[in-house]
């Protein structure tokens, strides 16, 4: 469902010139979990923002679900973002003026679902967070891992059909990061392809398929059977 | 998205800046208050204008001596024209124009009225018993001047209500005798109400008889003549009428100049409803100016949530929609704020109305309206700049920021 083939991306820095992707080519099916690892400035966030529409590569073909993404324009890659990709993040990004059930809606608010269904559709995702009881509490009353099962709950109240997270438990201590590791990984299990940037190995290791980017390039691409 | 959905997003968003909404609000509510009081003023004064020319009617016709030209040279100062008008001319008038029911000649002086030990300077109206029907004047106790032939003299007077209390307290008037310089006059009559009119305080003035008006000051001619025009006559023609029967009088010189309340009433209407305008644009202004800090305190906005704009990107809002959320904001903080303007300068308005009761001071519709439209327009179109800087930021860079 993901073919990348031949993209790059470079910054420049002063008078320096990062190449932050450098002719990644990458394929990834539907319903896979990969994780990406890799030091920091390896690129690994920038083929995430890259892989999430979020950034243009410089060069390149990227397609999505068999829709050539370099062609569209803002309003086209808006809509791809809206129904096919949800986003986690490591600061979780929920608007600070929003209780966490209105934080869950907010993608369905902006695709314009009347209340009543947004409603029903939010219910079920809370109940299964386990954050039903918290429904009603602002972002600043929960707890770090409260926050980012509000922050899964959006991300997949749009049923995309791919999941990205960025460092989803770079914020969290261990227990709250574990039981946030469960849910996506519950996730992946219905089906939603996973895709995990860390460069926490005992998290990284989760995943059956590793890629280990070093300097914007792909170092190793594994796939393992059996998982830890 | 839905309009309540966004409406609602954009409450909570102005809630969480009360400082800067309470700001805006200020502001705008300022503007649109001053457009509120200053078009009020405005329509009052022309309001009090027209009253006034109202209470002379649209059937008389002002008579004055001299001729304004417009073709050059000095124009003539009152009482120098070549030829007085008279009384005389008037009895001719009077017969030969067959459009004119009654005329009203004026004689105007000052002059120390006085009884028993009390003395008043005041205004002195030489005319006839015409002149109070004609300038819808009441008479309070007593009646008005008699019935006189023109160049009839008789030492009767009328005198406005405060000259009557200067002089009499809340004694009798009617039918005492008074001092005019070295003439002697008895009161048959007192006036009604303020008598403000064109400026002049009736009220405070004493009406006698033209032709003793004549002796008093020892004029002969006539300072004004008010003339009413007969039903079914037009008021037009017999305009030209009086003035070609002036022109034969006077040796084939027109040198009489006949105005119409009718003409002058449009004239004023029109350059106060412009002095309105101007007004209220001063009023507009104040709210263009508002709109310079819409534009900084949406910028701020922006630039503060710049990780939201990033996230509403994330999750798929497309660049219209993000525009569309700030102006909002915007287009609501105007709408509050003109809303409350409009409240506080109608306030203000009734109580000038209050204090001021003669002046009609009233906000046209059309300024309502207009403030209100134009308090939103502004803040739009000055959001619009910040909104679509949002609007055009790249997702990955407004996430990354904090």
């Amino acid at each position: 469902m993901i073919e990348v083939s031949g993209v790059n991306k470079t910054f420049v820095l002063g008078d320096s010139t990062v190449h932050a992707l450098a002719d990644i080519n990458l394929r990834i099916e539907q319903g896979e979990y990969v994780s990406v690892m890799g030091p920091s400035g390896s690129g690994k966030s920038t083929l995430l923002n890259m892989l999430g529409l979020l950034d243009r590569p410089d060069n390149g073909r990227y397609s999505l679900n068999g829709v050539d993404t370099q062609t569209l324009d803002e309003n086209e890659r808006a809509r791809l973002r809206r129904e096919q990709i949800g986003f986690v993040f490591q600061s979780y990004h929920l608007i600070a003026r929003l209780t966490a059930r209105e934080n869950v809606e907010m993608p369905l608010m902006l695709a314009g679902v009347p209340a009543k269904e947004r409603h029903e559709a939010v219910a079920g995702i809370l109940e299964k967070l386990g954050i039903a009881k918290r429904a009603d509490h602002l972002p600043n009353q929960l707890s770090g891992g409260e926050r980012q099962r509000v922050a899964i709950g959006r991300s997949i109240v749009m049923k995309p059909a791919l999941l990205l997270a960025d460092e989803p438990t770079g914020n969290l201590d261990s227990r709250s990061g574990a039981e946030v590791t469960q849910i996506l990984e519950n996730l992946n299990r219905e089906g939603i392809t996973l895709l995990i940037v860390t460069h926490d190995n005992s998290m990284g290791d989760r995943a059956r398929r590793r890629i280990r980017m070093v300097d914007g390039a792909v170092a190793t691409d594994k796939t393992f059977e059996h998982v830890a | 998205m839905r309009l309540l959905d966004l409406l609602r997003f954009s409450i909570l968003a102005l809630r969480r800046q009360r400082f800067r909404s309470a700001m805006l609000l200020t502001a705008v509510g300022l503007g649109v208050s001053a457009v509120v009081i200053l078009t009020a003023l405005g329509e009052g004064a022309r309001g009090y204008v027209l009253g006034e020319f109202a209470y002379l009617g649209t059937d008389t016709v002002i008579m004055i001596p001299g001729r304004k030209e417009t073709t050059g040279g000095m124009p003539p100062m009152t009482g120098v024209a070549a030829h007085a008008i008279t009384l005389e001319e008037m009895e001719v008038l009077q017969r030969a124009v067959p459009g004119v029911t009654s005329l009203a000649p004026m004689v105007m002086g000052n002059g120390p009225v006085s009884y028993k030990s009390r003395e008043r300077d005041s205004m002195v109206v030489g005319t006839t018993a015409a002149f109070f029907p004609l300038r819808k004047l009441e008479i309070a106790q007593g009646s008005g001047l008699p019935e006189l032939a023109l160049g009839e003299g008789k030492q009767v007077a009328v005198i406005g209500q405060k000259l009557k209390e200067a002089l009499f307290d809340s004694g009798r008037a009617v039918g005492q005798w008074i001092r005019l310089r070295d003439y002697r006059f008895r009161v048959v009559g007192v006036l009604a109400g303020s008598g403000d009119s064109f400026g002049a305080d009736l009220s405070e003035a004493i009406f006698i008889p033209v032709a003793s008006a004549q002796a008093v000051f020892n004029v002969h001619g006539l300072f004004r003549v008010t003339l009413k025009v007969k039903e079914n006559y037009q008021v037009e023609a017999v305009k030209s009428a009086i003035a070609k029967q002036m022109q034969a009088l006077h040796n084939g010189e027109l040198d009489v100049t006949i105005i119409s309340p009718d003409a002058m009433l449009s004239t004023f209407d029109s350059i106060l409803r412009v002095m309105t305008l101007g007004v209220a644009g001063i009023g507009a202004i104040s709210l263009v100016v508002s709109g310079i800090l819409v534009m900084n305190v949406t910028l701020m906005s922006v630039k503060q949530r710049t990780a939201e704009i990033g996230l509403l990107k994330a999750l798929g809002a497309p660049s219209s929609q993000v525009r569309t959320l700030f102006l909002t904001e915007a287009g609501l903080i105007a709408a509050a704020g003109a809303v409350l303007g409009i409240l506080v300068g109608h306030g203000v308005v009734l109580i000038g109305a209050k204090v001021y009761p003669g002046v009609p001071f009233a906000t046209p519709a059309w300024a309502l309206w207009a403030s209100l439209a134009l308090a939103i327009g502004t803040a739009l179109l000055f959001a619009w700049l910040p909104a679509q800087q949002a609007a055009d930021m790249e997702p990955v860079d407004a996430l990354g920021k904090k």
